[in-house]
């Protein structure tokens, strides 16, 4: 049996539409010292460095160069990863392996992008074949819309319930003071009124661009005790890909086939069978409105169809009995390669008792995080604060 | 107080690119070149037709073995009309919007693709609907050579 790892250490810079005032290495050494700050860490604790973004965003090639001084792994182990939207938890799972596995003891694990600093749409539309999907394809939006239309074909769930999740999001921003998109007094008619960018979505229904960068320390069980009192402990991760094309899915988010085959072994391996009344918090990574409902059928948190209950009901908001997102997630932050770092680093400030500014949930023991990428491929980790 | 100053690098970045397509692309965009006709290739596990055509089914992990022809109708299984601009990434100019993009299921296929519709009012436009594929006179042997799907009228 391979060894606990947890996660013992989070930071992350404020984010924004625009950082103009740093180049990349700064904004990710910002990240990095908020991380190792948080508990007296130095960089000689860190045994290696797992680090991700889209590089086509910034069309840097090899951008851990630039920043190797930034991430402290001059003569030590870099493990890269370059699964786009999912980068972020992929790295997560990677240092949870490379901990797990006992090869390294202590890993720094860095997500970030500047969507300012690059034609990002255009970028994101080169992971269609060129052949096929890239020739057509109407970037990130265009595809969730489709998506949406499917769902909402299916589901029922309607604009207003949409409008919600959007709401929710955009207030529980206000309570993290790291989130790019704060809307105090954000109403569900400002999200109906607003510009239609490729129905059924609007401008609020999406996500932002954001600049930011994430770190988030991954320890052995040992030196994890040793670091914090309460360590967010790793019980279970797991990754699914699906198909070769989009149109593969029959339904795509509305049937989610990796995020159900992510979640079905992440959640078999931690021992969870009702998830909605087995976790206390969840992070996943919501690209737009839609998805989050239609992810949360997927993740078993209602019955297929019902994901619109799930908002009308207040379940989901943060003082409900299941917050989901109490960060503000995508739809209020997306640097998109920490974006999923981010999922993962706030399920974890849960776990610990440290998330800031007022978005804390009271007593969590069971925090879920997700990671999305292209509707090809999931990510899922479960973590708890009961001692391993 | 003024911020303080923090200089920026603009660059533009042409690379040109080509991508060999394949065996099998190159047997379907052949296919809507000369003969204006679309096929899909069948899994001999699950008996799905898979459009685009490929070696193997990625559910099944064995090689696919039959072309079918599949279309040129088929019904929306998702769509939008795209009315934010960006530019487009195989010609580097902005596509003009509004325009119908949607999920076409091509009658005798398992699978669907991406394409643009004739119709963009969103109101007229449905899951379900009957599509049909509407060829260009001079073709090419790209996807471009369908221009876009357009709704049947009973």
């Amino acid at each position: 049996m391979s060894r606990s790892a947890a996660i013992v250490a989070v930071g992350q810079t404020k984010h924004a539409a625009k950082r103009l005032d740093v180049s990349i290495a700064e904004m990710v050494r910002e990240a990095v010292d908020a991380c190792l700050g948080s508990k007296e860490l130095s960089f000689a604790d860190i045994d290696a460095v797992v680090v991700g973004n889209m590089e086509l965003f910034e069309g840097i090639n090899q951008p851990e160069l630039l920043m190797v001084a930034s991430l402290g792994a001059v003569g030590k182990p870099v493990y890269k990863m370059n699964t786009g939207g999912t980068v972020g938890a992929s790295a997560a799972i990677c240092a949870e392996h490379l901990v797990r596995s006992g090869l390294h003891d202590v890993v720094l694990t860095v997500g970030y992008e500047k969507q300012s600093e690059g034609e990002t749409q255009s970028a994101i539309t080169t992971v269609g074949d060129p052949a096929w999907e890239r020739s057509v394809m109407a970037g990130a939006i265009g595809n969730f819309a489709v998506m949406a239309s499917t769902y909402v074909d299916r589901s029922g769930v309607t604009p207003e319930q949409a409008a919600k999740v959007a709401v929710k999001a955009r207030t529980n921003a206000c309570l993290n003071p790291y989130a790019h998109l704060q809307i105090a007094d954000i109403t569900v008619e400002d999200v109906l009124k607003s510009r239609v960018l490729a129905a059924p979505l609007k401008l609020l229904d999406m996500c932002p661009q954001s600049d930011g960068a994430c770190a988030v320390v991954v320890a052995g069980e040992e030196r994890a005790r040793q670091i914090t009192p309460r360590p967010s402990w790793i019980v279970s991760s797991a990754t699914a890909h699906d198909q070769q094309f989009m149109g593969d899915s029959p339904a795509r988010i509305a049937d989610h086939r990796s995020l159900q085959a992510a979640s079905k072994k992440a959640y078999a391996a931690a021992g969870i069978t009702d998830p909605r009344t087995d976790f206390d918090v969840a992070e996943i990574y919501e690209p737009a409105t839609y998805a989050e409902l239609a992810m949360l059928e997927n993740l078993g948190f209602c019955a297929p169809g019902d994901g619109g209950t799930l908002i009308d009901d207040g379940v989901t908001l943060i003082d409900g009995p299941m917050p989901v997102n109490p960060s503000g997630g995508v739809l209020a932050t997306n640097p998109v390669g920490a974006t999923a770092l981010i999922r993962v680093a706030e399920a974890a400030l849960q776990v610990m008792g440290e998330a800031e500014g007022g978005h804390q949930v009271p007593e969590v023991n069971w925090a879920l995080a997700t990671g999305y990428g292209g509707n090809a491929w999931t990510d899922v980790m479960v973590m708890t604060g009961e001692p391993r | 107080m003024t911020a303080p100053e923090a200089l920026r690098l603009e660059y533009i970045a042409n690379f040109e690119y080509s991508y060999a397509i394949g065996k099998h692309a190159t047997k379907f965009m052949a296919a809507l070149r000369d003969d204006a006709k679309l096929y899909g290739i069948s899994c001999p596990g699950c008996h799905d037709v898979l459009v685009p055509p490929r070696p193997v089914c990625g559910r099944c992990g064995v090689e696919t073995d039959g072309w079918v022809e599949v279309g040129p109708r088929g019904t929306l299984t998702g769509y939008t009309v795209v009315e934010i601009p960006f530019i487009d990434p195989m010609t580097g100019v902005k596509r003009p919007v509004p325009y119908g993009f949607a999920f076409v299921k091509l009658n005798g296929a398992s699978t669907n693709i991406y394409h643009f519709l004739s119709e963009s009012r969103h109101d007229y436009l449905s899951v379900g609907m009957e599509v049909e594929a509407v060829f260009r006179e001079e073709r090419d042997g790209s996807l471009a050579d369908i221009i876009h799907f357009s709704p049947v009228t009973p």
